[in-house]
C-alpha cells in the first residue's frame, strides 16, 4: 500500500501530518478537561486521550465521498475527519453556533458535509447505521466505504453481530474499527466477552487485522490496506486496534476500578509521544506546530465562550423538516 | 383524467410501493422475506422482477440491524421502506427508531432529514395471540421526530403512503393486517397529506374520532344509530403524529359531543391524547362527557372466544354513543 511505500523516503511528511492530527485532537481534548472541571462544558463528556493514533491513521486512509459513524468517544475521529474545530468547541460547549446548534453535544457531534454520521450515545449503535451506510455507497456507486468506529464494549452488543453477518452477505464497503482499550466503562471486557472479535470476523469469513492502535503509522498502513480491499469490492473488514484509556469512561471518573500499577503505566504507551520521538529521529521538530495548534485551540474556546446560547423556540424548529404548525406540534 | 380501480388494501401497498419506486431510483424497500416470497402478506408482490435484488433487498431477521442501516442509508442519500413484518417485533427496533431515527434531525441541528419509512401491520382479529396482533402506535406517537400514520382504506393505504415515502422525516406507516384484503376504489392520481383527517361520514349529534381497522367498526355503528334517528359523524383521522386536531375541534363544535375509538389498548393510548386536548381546547363546546372504546389492559388473547371480547365491536361503540346522548 501506498504508506508502506511511504515508510521510506516520503515517511517524515506522512508522519507529520498523522502527528499534526494527533497533536489537535490531544490539545482539544486537554482544552476540555480544563473547561469541564470549570463547569464550562455541560453534561458529560467522554475523552480520548490515549488513543489518537486510531483516529488519525483511520481517517487518513479516507477519501471525501467516505462517511463514517462513531461512538461516545468519537471527539478523535470527527477531528481527524476535518470536523471545524469553533464549530466543534462551540457544539460541546452548549453554544447556537455549534455545529449541531447545541442541540447535540459532544455524544451527538455530527457534520454531514463531511460524511460524519454522528457520535452515538448508544453503545454499538453506529455499526448498523454504517452499515446502511455502506449499503448506501454500494447503491448510489459512489466509491466510497463507510467505516463504524467501536469499542471493546461494543463487541457485546447484538448489533455488531447482525452487521458483521449483513455486511459479509452483500460484501459491503464496511471497515469496522474496534477501539479495543480494554475497557467496557468500568468493567475490563476480559469479563465482559467471552469471544475474540478474530474469532468473531472468522466466523462470518469478514478480513481480520489486529494492529498496534498506538503506533499511528501502524493504523494508517493497516487503514490503507483494509480500504484498498473494500474499494475493490472484496467486502467488509474488521480492524482491532489495541490501544489506551487513559480518562476514565466519563471525565471526572476517579477510575478507583483499575489497578494503580496500570493507570501509571498508560502514559508509556502515549501515541503522540511515540511519533514526536520518530519525528526528532527524522530531524524534524513538533515545536512549533504544537504552538499553533494550541493557539488554534484557544481562538476555538474564546469564540464559543463568546457564542451566544440556543434558545428552546428555535430548537423546537429542528424536530421535524417541516414546522411545528405545519406538523401539529 | 382521474380513473379510479377496485383493489385490495393489500395491492394498494404495493401500488404505492411501485410508483414510488418507479418514480424515485433513490427508493429502495428491504426486509425480511420481502424480495424473492414477496412478503410475509405479499404487500410487496412483483417488485423484485420490477426492480432487482439491489432495490429490492431481502434481509436477515435482525430487525434492530436492518432498521438502524436504513437511518445510514437516508443519510447517505437513498430513501428506504422497511418492512416489519409485525407491528409487535418493532421491539427489536427502537434503539433505531426512538435514539437514531427521531432524535438525527434534531441532534445534529437540522443539517439533515432521515427520510425512511417503516411499513408494519399492527392489529388483531387473526387469532394471531400476544405477540402477534398488538397496536403499538401510540409508543410511536409518543416520540417527538417521527410521524405515524394509520390508513383505514385502499386509497389512504395507497396516496399516504405515496406521501410518507415523499416525506423527508421517518414516517411510521402502520398497516392493519386485518384489513388487507379489504376492498375499495383507488384513484393512483389522489395525493393526501400527512396530518389531514378525513369526516368519513358527516353527521350533526355525535362525533367518533377513529383511526385504522375502527373506521369501518364506527361507520357501521353510525348506520345502525341512523336508523334510531341519531345522526354520527365519523372522523377518520388517518395520521396520530401530526394528528388533525383542528377538524376534530371543528366537528365537536357542531356536534358537542365526542367519543374516541381505536383497537389499541385504551390505557394511556393515542385516545387519551385526543380526549386530554378536547378537555383543554373543546371544554366550553362539550354536552357530555368524552368516551373511549379501545382494548382492555390486557395482553391481545390468542383463543377466538377470549379475542371477541377483546377487540372493539359495532356494539360497544353503540353503547358509548348512547351513553353520551344519555
Amino acid at each position: 500500500m501506498s504508506a508502506r511505500k511511504n515508510r521510506g523516503t516520503a515517511a517524515p511528511q506522512h508522519l507529520q501530518a498523522l502527528y499534526k492530527t494527533m497533536s489537535l485532537i490531544r490539545h482539544v481534548e486537554t482544552a476540555l478537561t480544563r473547561l469541564f472541571a470549570n463547569s464550562e462544558v455541560p453534561g458529560f463528556i467522554h475523552l480520548s486521550i490515549g488513543q489518537e493514533a486510531v483516529a488519525a491513521g483511520i481517517a487518513s486512509a479516507l477519501q471525501p465521498q467516505d462517511s463514517l459513524a462513531t461512538t461516545h468517544r468519537g471527539h478523535g475521529h470527527v477531528l481527524a475527519r476535518g470536523m471545524d474545530v469553533s464549530g466543534f468547541m462551540k457544539e460541546i460547549m452548549g453554544r447556537e453556533g455549534g455545529l449541531c446548534k447545541g442541540r447535540g453535544g459532544s455524544m451527538h457531534v455530527a457534520d454531514l458535509s463531511l460524511g460524519i454520521l454522528g457520535a452515538n450515545g448508544i453503545v454499538g449503535a453506529g455499526i448498523p447505521i454504517a452499515l446502511g451506510s455502506a449499503m448506501a455507497h454500494q447503491a448510489r456507486k459512489t466509491g466510497g466505504v463507510a467505516v463504524a468506529f467501536f469499542g471493546d464494549g461494543a463487541m457485546a452488543e447484538g448489533v455488531l453481530h447482525e452487521t458483521l453477518n449483513m455486511a459479509a452477505l452483500w460484501k459491503c464497503p464496511l471497515l469496522l474499527v474496534c477501539e479495543n482499550n480494554g475497557w467496557s466503562e468500568f468493567s475490563p471486557t476480559s469479563r465482559q466477552f467471552a469471544a475474540k472479535l478474530e474469532k468473531l470476523a472468522a466466523a462470518f469469513d469478514v478480513g481480520y487485522a489486529k494492529v498496534d492502535g498506538n503506533d499511528v503509522l501502524a493504523v494508517a498502513d493497516a487503514a490503507e490496506g483494509a480500504t484498498a480491499r473494500l474499494r475493490a469490492g472484496r467486502g467488509p473488514f474488521v480492524l482491532e486496534c489495541m490501544t489506551t484509556r487513559v480518562r476514565g469512561h466519563f471525565e471526572g471518573d476517579a477510575q478507583k476500578y483499575r489497578d494503580t500499577g496500570e493507570l501509571e503505566s498508560v502514559h508509556e504507551h502515549d501515541p503522540l509521544t511515540a511519533a514526536r520521538g520518530q519525528l526528532q529521529a527524522m530531524g524534524v521538530d513538533t515545536t512549533g506546530m504544537d504552538q499553533a495548534i494550541a493557539a488554534q485551540v484557544d481562538a476555538a474556546v474564546d469564540a464559543a465562550r463568546a457564542d451566544v446560547l440556543p434558545v428552546l423556540e428555535h430548537a423546537i424548529q429542528d424536530v421535524y423538516t417541516q414546522t411545528a404548525q405545519e406538523t401539529g406540534a | 383524467m382521474s380513473t379510479s380501480t377496485e383493489m385490495r388494501y393489500v395491492n394498494a401497498v404495493t401500488r404505492a410501493l411501485h410508483d414510488s419506486m418507479e418514480q424515485d431510483p433513490a427508493v429502495v424497500v428491504m426486509g425480511e422475506d420481502v424480495a424473492h416470497a414477496g412478503g410475509s402478506f405479499k404487500a410487496t408482490r412483483g417488485l423484485l422482477d420490477a426492480f432487482g435484488a439491489a432495490r429490492v433487498i431481502d434481509t436477515p431477521i435482525s430487525e434492530s440491524s436492518i432498521t438502524s442501516a436504513a437511518v445510514g442509508m437516508a443519510l447517505t442519500g437513498l430513501k428506504p421502506v422497511v418492512e416489519i413484518m409485525f407491528m409487535d417485533f418493532i421491539t427489536l427496533s427502537m434503539d433505531a427508531l426512538v435514539n437514531q431515527a427521531a432524535k438525527a434531525r434534531y441532534m445534529f441541528g437540522g443539517q439533515g432529514s432521515v427520510s425512511m419509512v417503516l411499513r408494519t401491520p399492527h392489529g388483531g382479529g387473526l387469532s394471531a395471540g400476544p405477540q402477534h396482533s398488538q397496536c403499538l402506535e401510540a409508543w410511536l406517537a409518543h416520540v417527538p421526530g417521527l410521524k405515524v400514520v394509520c390508513p383505514s382504506t385502499p386509497q389512504d393505504a395507497y396516496s399516504l403512503l405515496r406521501a410518507s415515502i415523499a416525506d423527508p422525516d421517518p414516517v411510521m406507516f402502520i398497516e392493519h393486517k386485518g384489513m388487507y384484503a379489504s376492498k375499495g376504489a383507488v384513484d393512483t392520481s389522489l395525493t393526501a397529506r400527512l396530518g389531514e383527517a378525513r369526516i368519513a361520514r358527516p353527521g350533526r349529534d355525535v362525533t367518533l374520532v377513529t383511526y385504522g381497522a375502527t373506521v369501518p367498526v364506527c361507520l357501521k355503528a353510525a348506520d345502525q344509530l341512523a336508523k334510531e334517528g341519531v345522526d354520527v359523524e365519523v372522523v377518520d383521522l388517518r395520521s396520530l403524529q401530526p394528528w388533525d386536531k383542528a377538524t376534530v375541534l371543528e366537528s365537536l363544535s357542531r356536534t358537542h359531543r365526542a367519543v374516541v375509538v381505536h383497537e389499541a389498548v385504551q390505557a394511556f393510548g393515542a385516545g387519551a391524547e385526543i380526549v386530554a386536548t378536547i378537555a383543554d381546547e373543546g371544554f366550553d363546546e362539550l354536552d357530555a362527557p368524552v368516551l373511549r372504546v379501545a382494548a382492555p389492559f390486557m395482553p391481545a388473547p390468542f383463543a377466538s372466544s377470549l379475542e371477541k371480547g377483546y377487540v372493539v365491536t359495532v356494539e360497544r361503540v353503540i353503547e358509548a354513543v348512547r351513553k353520551t346522548l344519555a
